[in-house]
């Protein structure tokens, strides 16, 4: 039977791990993920599970060593946050290309500078071209849920991708939640021990990353958009077989009283939460809001996104990003450029928010989502605007 | 009590006439680099997988669809060789231990260049034979980065001309004396360190065939002629390599337990001159600038000459290599 516990995200995520069996982890710390770290080198260490932990000295060695382990068909796992996930970013593309079945953790926290230790999405947004499977967790339930999916998705034969599941660090990471957790056996029913398609060893020799000459380089690259565009399949597949086993429903883009919604708000990780409270108040209040949750970041889930805005008036896409010198946040510019074919679209509205920590209250989402109300019934839609920002 | 059990001397009737770094590799004639890989995994046998920094050596073998190796072979990038190669570690040994892979001894060799090895990847280096990890390092060290187009490194020999340290009119070729990496490891408590040459085939083979057998970190330096870089004649590689040798630029040596030996020895050294002399890369060096060179060498080969007469191993120190349980 499956248990319900009040825990620490963070020491969740790492829970969630040991539940996955994982051969080999490689960490780096770096605060907010720091516990996740820390929680994981417990559970090896008490014996919980026969896995090695490599206490490694940089990010760069942390995404590479997993990476060498992953190729001799190890399952294995790193947890980052921020300045580390920059300063994995050389190799993240490669572990991709290479088809090396990697799971992450990133405790989103702002990127430097100035230095910041707190929640935003700018770490993982210059991340977005880097070929990985990208989920975004809006509470300690999905955490521990998606960290177990991910290990499936990313080993299955047709994937063979790596996964990056982003928790909003200390907004999540280290807030105590109640959750369940599935018991071990149901989680070695539904993720058994890793079968990979090609290793390194000795009995079957070959030769892996080797050098693209331009002959081959843009095909490796086309197969390679291919195959995460496939991905799709596989974690939907894998989302109907938890929904199953565990009774909880996963889908690329989660919605909030959207259906009859002519305004709708767009949110990705933790805030989802506090943006439904503000729905229900401006419900109150009698406006036709709601709200959708971003949860697949990639590959992109355009379909679902379209068929669930298409009959809206206006979208309100918040990020918690900046493209700086561009046209809007990354988010804002994706859907923005998803929408420009179709017949039937809501006007865009993007609203930048949450950065380096600052608190985005119910309050703040029932203003910003009035006054861009007011501004799409006249009509005047600006590119971007940082809420709540002086100067 | 030695770290190396039942270690056998290498004869030319015992090399295994396998081939694991097969002919049809692209690397340049009379490459040093690509002779001592051949001479490697000789030593190293099947049970091997090598982890592969950028450089002359990935570039050279692996144009996809071929391949050289006929090891298991993988390559991600520039300066995580010993990331890489101690994920592959990390790997082999979990999985062996959980019965999923047959139970056998199979070594993780990581390999870069002088710029993989001594300037970008020195961090991943120092990481992963400080988490002591049981797999071995080979530096393949040609003294420049060779496949950029022969830019310094900080392996790069002072006095020699390259293209980021020109021989100019004011600055003539590198200011700076060559960093001393295995030096740096054995201050990593590695219990098996050496310099190697493929000039010396069965001395670089047997120090090779050493660090398979130590349980932990071990790291050979190998002196690599480049004759596209050192502006060499190709059929010369070989005897470049001995001279190096012969007039105490790059000595032979190993590290065993802390204990140091010169594996070569030379009764007398010859000038340097004789080997700088040959090599175009030098040809600038005024006679001043070679006696200050020669000072130098002359020092540094001292300076190991005094550690191999004055050091105990650290077995003769009562402490023994091992996990601390």
């Amino acid at each position: 039977m499956a248990k319900q516990v009040g825990m620490e995200v963070g020491i969740a995520a790492a829970e969630a791990v040991g539940l996955c069996n994982i051969d080999m982890a490689a960490v780096y710390p770096i605060t907010p993920q720091s516990h996740i770290a820390e929680h994981l080198s417990d559970i090896v260490a008490d014996g919980r599970i026969d896995a090695e932990f490599v206490t490694v000295e940089s990010e760069h060695t942390s995404i590479s060593c997993v990476s060498g382990a992953s190729a001799t068909g190890a399952r294995v796992y790193t947890a980052t946050s921020s300045q580390g996930l920059m300063y994995m970013h050389e190799i993240l593309p490669i572990v991709s290309a290479m088809r090396l079945p990697v799971v992450m953790g990133n405790a989103n926290r702002a990127i430097s500078g100035p230095i910041n230790i707190w929640n935003d999405h700018s770490d993982i947004m210059p991340q977005r071209d880097a070929g990985w499977i990208v989920f975004f967790a809006e509470s300690g339930q999905e955490v521990v849920d998606m960290t177990i999916q991910s290990f499936k998705i990313a080993e299955d034969n047709d994937v063979m991708l790596p996964v990056c599941l982003n928790m909003d660090g200390f907004q999540l990471t280290h807030t105590v939640e109640l959750i369940e957790f599935p018991d071990q056996k149901e989680v070695d029913k539904f993720l058994p021990v890793r079968k990979p398609f090609a290793t390194l060893h000795p009995d079957h020799p070959i030769s892996m990353g080797t050098l693209g000459m331009p002959e081959i380089y843009a095909e490796s690259r086309k197969s390679q958009d291919e195959a995460l565009i496939n991905s799709k399949k596989t974690i939907f597949k894998v989302w109907d077989e938890w929904e199953e086993m565990f009774g909880r429903r996963y889908k690329p883009v989660e919605t909030y009283l959207a259906e009859d919604a002519e305004i709708l708000l767009l949110t990705m990780g933790s805030m989802g939460e506090t943006a439904e409270i503000a729905i229900d108040e401006l419900r109150k209040k009698g406006m036709r809001v709601g709200l959708v949750k971003l949860r697949l970041w990639r590959p992109f889930p355009f379909e679902e996104l379209k068929a669930v805005v298409k009959k809206a008036k206006l979208l309100i896409v918040t990020d918690r990003a900046v493209s700086f010198g561009g046209s809007g946040g990354p988010v804002f510019i994706e859907i923005k450029s998803a929408l420009y074919h179709e017949k039937e679209r809501p006007l865009v509205y993007n609203s930048i928010i949450g950065l380096g920590g600052r608190d985005v209250p119910v309050r703040d989402f029932v203003k910003l989502i009035e006054e861009a109300a007011k501004s799409g019934e006249k009509g005047i839609i600006k590119d971007y605007e940082y809420y709540g920002v002086r100067g | 009590m030695s770290i190396i059990e039942n270690f056998d001397l290498f004869a030319p009737k015992l090399i295994d006439k396998k081939e694991y770094f097969c002919p049809g590799h692209r690397a340049c004639q009379g490459c040093g680099e690509a002779l001592a890989i051949r001479l490697m995994c000789k030593a190293l046998g099947p049970d091997t997988v090598i982890a592969n920094g950028t450089g002359c050596m990935e570039v050279i073998s692996s144009f996809y669809p071929t391949t050289a190796w006929e090891l298991p072979w993988i390559h991600l990038a520039f300066e995580n060789a010993a990331a890489v190669g101690s994920g592959v570690e990390a790997g082999l040994k979990v999985l062996r231990r959980k019965g999923r892979i047959p139970d056998r001894d199979v070594k993780a060799v990581a390999i870069a260049g002088d710029g993989g090895t001594m300037d970008i990847g020195m961090q991943a280096l120092s990481g992963a034979m400080e988490r002591g990890h049981d797999m071995l390092y080979v530096c393949l060290d040609n003294e420049a980065y060779m496949n950029t187009g022969i830019q310094r490194s900080s392996g790069t020999p002072m006095g020699a001309s390259t293209t980021t340290s020109p021989a100019g009119k004011v600055i003539q070729g590198k200011q700076e004396w060559k960093k001393n990496v295995p030096e740096i490891m054995v201050a990593h408590n590695v219990p098996y360190v050496a310099t190697a040459s493929p000039s010396y085939p069965f001395d670089f083979m047997n120090k090779v065939k050493k660090a398979r057998k130590v349980k932990g970190p071990s790291y050979i330096h190998c002196l690599s002629v480049c004759p596209t870089g050192w502006r060499s004649a190709s059929e010369e590689t070989i005897k470049l390599g001995r001279l190096a040798v012969e007039t105490g630029v790059f000595p032979l040596y190993e590290v065993e337990d802390g204990k140091y030996k010169m594996t070569i020895e030379m009764d007398e050294l010859r000038p340097v001159e004789d080997y700088l002399k040959r090599q175009g890369r030098f040809r600038h060096l005024t006679p001043e600038q070679t006696e200050k060179i020669q000072a130098k060498v002359s020092q540094e080969y001292n300076k190991l000459l005094d550690k191999v007469h004055g050091l105990h191993s650290w077995s003769d120190l009562e402490f023994e290599w091992g996990l601390f349980e």
